[in-house]
């Protein structure tokens, strides 16, 4: 065998196999969507900070900035900011019991990942519900 | 086997890149904290849907409030910064554009942080 830098060439080693080789699992898939709520909390984190130097600004600003969230673009925004907020808080804390090193059968794997997903949808009707009708809770 | 770590280096457990279990620490205590200071938050804004601007300020300046606000800003921004780190780790793979983006992540989390903090203490001390 002829000796090179091991810059030039590289053999064709086999490689593992990736996510598209896969059938899609609801752990796999729970997982997926915990990194891109991730992504959009942290996006939406802009939502936040806006909020508060609007609340810190004064009246009209503030006003002018709610006025923006109230608008049918922003209330979607903001229903998909609960919903990723909620989805991310359950499977952070799935992520938790995990790292203990509990919940690690298949049946107990899929119910945490079906809950996650269960338990953010019902939490963000729950929230919008209590949030539009029993104001000033 | 030939162990060629030193006695220190095995004692210290920081591994290679000399942080150790820094990051993933982090990150679950930055979670555990996001998980109450989350739900305040939501909790918060539920409670000020619809109110006037008087409402919102005299509620946003109560001491326990700011607190709880403050510590969300803080535990959150650590922990976005940390788990975008993990994301840019993962699918930016030039070293240029890594750096780089890695940097940016730093910058946002942090102006999100001083802003949003800024923000609340004005509302707290401000005349």
């Amino acid at each position: 065998m002829q000796a090179t830098s091991g810059r030039s060439a590289r053999p064709e080693r086999p490689l593992s196999p990736h996510i598209q080789i896969y059938y899609p699992l609801i752990n796999m898939v729970m997982s997926i969507v915990h990194r891109i709520t991730g992504a959009a909390l942290y996006i939406g984190s802009l939502l936040l900070a806006w909020w508060l130097i609007a609340a810190a600004t004064g009246p009209d600003y503030y006003n002018y900035v709610v006025s923006w969230f109230a608008t049918w673009p922003g209330k979607l925004i903001l229903l998909g900011y609960t919903w990723a907020l909620m989805h991310h808080m359950l499977g952070g804390i799935r992520h938790l019991i995990w790292d203990t090193g509990l919940g690690f059968d298949l049946k107990t794997i899929d119910i945490l990942s079906w809950g996650s997903l269960a338990g953010s949808l019902v939490l963000t009707v729950l929230i919008w519900f209590c949030a539009l009708n029993l104001g000033g809770i | 086997m030939v162990l060629m770590r030193t006695p220190l280096k095995i004692a210290r457990q920081l591994g290679s890149a000399k942080e150790g279990t820094d990051h993933f620490w982090k990150q679950r205590v930055t979670a555990v904290a996001n998980v109450f200071l989350g739900l305040f938050l939501v909790w918060l804004i539920a409670s000020l849907v619809g109110a006037d601007y008087t409402t919102v300020k005299l509620k946003l300046s109560n001491p326990l409030i700011a607190l709880a606000l403050l510590g969300l800003i803080v535990s959150g921004t650590l922990h976005m910064r940390l788990g975008m780190q993990a994301i840019i780790e993962d699918y930016v793979h030039s070293e240029g554009l890594k750096i780089t983006a890695l940097m940016l992540n730093t910058f946002f989390a942090a102006f999100i942080a001083l802003a949003s903090i800024f923000s609340i203490l004005k509302l707290s001390f401000g005349a």
